[in-house]
């Protein structure tokens, strides 16, 4: 699989922003709206949004369950703001009802920097990935994690990346950056797998 | 946020166009109490718009409309997760200062309220928040982003349930960045002066071929259809305001043009999501309104 085929969730959000990084880093990179289109993927691209709006648009168009069945079926997914939440076992902060995906056993507070006014620029580190230039939008991080998270990345004492097997996810929005180096790593993880 | 290594930038054109981005594929609704915030975030809004009354309402009331109370913003931001945004009159940059310090997510300078300035708009780089403005055409959505604007919404006749406006006005800027990206280089210089807008903006746009902001689309959007039909425009989501609550049935339309503006390109859903949603709002055509009560023409 040198050239993977990598699904954006395209129910709301940044879709094109990660499509674009992640041809940058070699992929082919397809919108997913459809189960049938979730089938023709290697892996899957939750992107920055709301994630309440996700949630309810993958319920009414049937996405939720085959989505949570492809990622528990070891499917790789990164989810960057959003889809960090969506990708989430346990969310603190969510409207009533909100359902995850799941997959990363953590736990992460929806909107936990703040409100818009607090949306911030940030440098930091994550493996192999020297000064990258964080964009973080009313930013979730992460609360806690399980013992078989890593933890790639934090602001300050909060984390804000985080990798178990074959899932990915972070706080920050690197699509918005034109610096695709966390696009490669998950790519390369596609490859890997 | 706790001792960070380094000291995180907040308020940069990145923070403020960002989060735009996040909102595209998505429908605004306009709220003018905390229960129908809730309504809206429980039908898949984005976020909602904060106003003490619907445009619908300020037509047939009448009188100056202006910035609202704090205490109803309040209200919204405690009642709802999603970003919450409020409008501020053209020019009135203390309005825009209050709604910061109240902590809204974006302000709306916008022409629905009754403008305070008839000659500058405010200057949105002086704030953290981030700004959202309307245009008619090319030339006014590059003056405002020259402003600081960080997401532009093309006008349309507010309050009107009538979609023609809205039409035109994204047509219009769909064909001046068409125009653009197909002149010469040598010809950019006057297509600035045309424009009224800084060279080096033109420029940039017409080697980008789209605007360097988020494109929403507002004014008269009153069903799924119309919904789809301007994102098959190339509105990047939708502002929806009195078409929302002055109809008959409020959470299913809006959960039902939430669904139309995720599927825009695919009639059978549009059709499936347009059954039984009661009455649309009753709107008023345009053409019926005299030309000095029309609301699209304010700004410039």
């Amino acid at each position: 699989m040198s050239t993977p085929t990598i699904g954006v969730l395209a129910l709301q959000g940044d879709v094109r922003e990660h499509a674009r990084s992640l041809v940058e880093s070699g992929a082919v990179a397809v919108a997913v709206r459809r189960p049938e289109e979730l089938d023709q993927v290697d892996a899957l691209v939750i992107p920055g949004g709301e994630s309440t709006t996700m949630w309810k648009l993958a319920v009414a168009f049937e996405m939720f369950d085959p989505i949570q069945q492809r990622v528990k079926a070891g499917m790789p997914a990164y989810g960057s703001c959003a889809g960090m939440i969506m990708l989430a076992d346990r969310i603190e902060g969510g409207i009533e009802g909100q359902q995850t995906l799941g997959g990363l056993d953590m736990v992460v507070r929806r909107n936990a920097f703040g409100r818009q006014v607090d949306s911030f620029e940030y440098d930091l580190d994550l493996p192999g990935i020297q000064g990258f230039r964080a964009i973080f939008i009313r930013a979730p991080w992460v609360e806690s994690v399980g013992n078989d998270v890593e933890v790639l990345a934090r602001a300050g004492d909060r984390i804000v990346a985080v990798r178990q097997g074959p899932l990915l996810a972070t706080s920050f929005h690197p699509e918005l950056t034109g610096d695709a180096r966390v696009h490669s790593y998950f790519v390369e993880m596609v490859r890997e797998l | 946020m706790s001792s960070p290594e380094t000291t995180p930038s907040v308020g940069t054109a990145r923070v403020k166009r960002g989060m735009a981005e996040m909102l595209k594929g998505g429908v605004i609704m306009d709220v003018v109490t905390a229960d129908q915030a809730k309504i809206a975030e429980d039908a898949g809004a984005v976020a909602v718009m904060a106003l003490e009354r619907v445009p619908a309402d300020i037509r047939a009331q009448g009188g100056v409309s202006r910035m609202s109370d704090p205490d109803m913003i309040d209200g919204i931001i405690s009642a709802v997760s999603i970003p919450v945004m409020a409008k501020a009159r053209i020019g009135h940059f203390a309005e825009a200062q209050v709604l910061q310090s109240l902590g809204v997510d974006y302000v709306d300078e916008s022409e629905v309220l009754t403008p305070a300035d008839y000659a500058n708009h405010i200057d949105k780089w002086r704030f953290t928040v981030p700004f959202v403005c309307g245009a008619t055409n090319l030339g006014e959505a590059l003056r405002r982003i020259t402003e600081g604007a960080a997401m532009i919404r093309s006008k349309g006749e507010a309050g009107t349930g009538d979609v023609s406006n809205a039409v035109t006005h994204m047509r219009t800027i769909r064909a001046e960045l068409k125009r653009l990206t197909s002149l010469p280089e040598d010809e950019l210089y006057v297509a600035a002066k045309e424009l009224q807008a800084p060279y080096e903006l033109v420029a940039e746009v017409a080697r980008e071929g789209k605007l360097p902001v988020v494109l929403f689309t507002a004014g008269g959007i009153a069903t799924p259809a119309d919904a789809a039909m301007m994102m098959q425009l190339g509105a990047e989501g939708v502002f929806v305001g009195s078409g929302i609550f002055k109809s008959g049935n409020p959470a299913q339309r809006a959960a039902a043009i939430v669904k139309a503006t995720t599927f825009f390109d695919d009639p059978d859903v549009i059709a499936k999501v347009s059954r039984g949603l009661g009455e649309a709002m009753v709107g008023i055509n345009v053409d019926d309104i005299p030309v000095p009560h029309r609301l699209a023409e304010r700004g410039w």
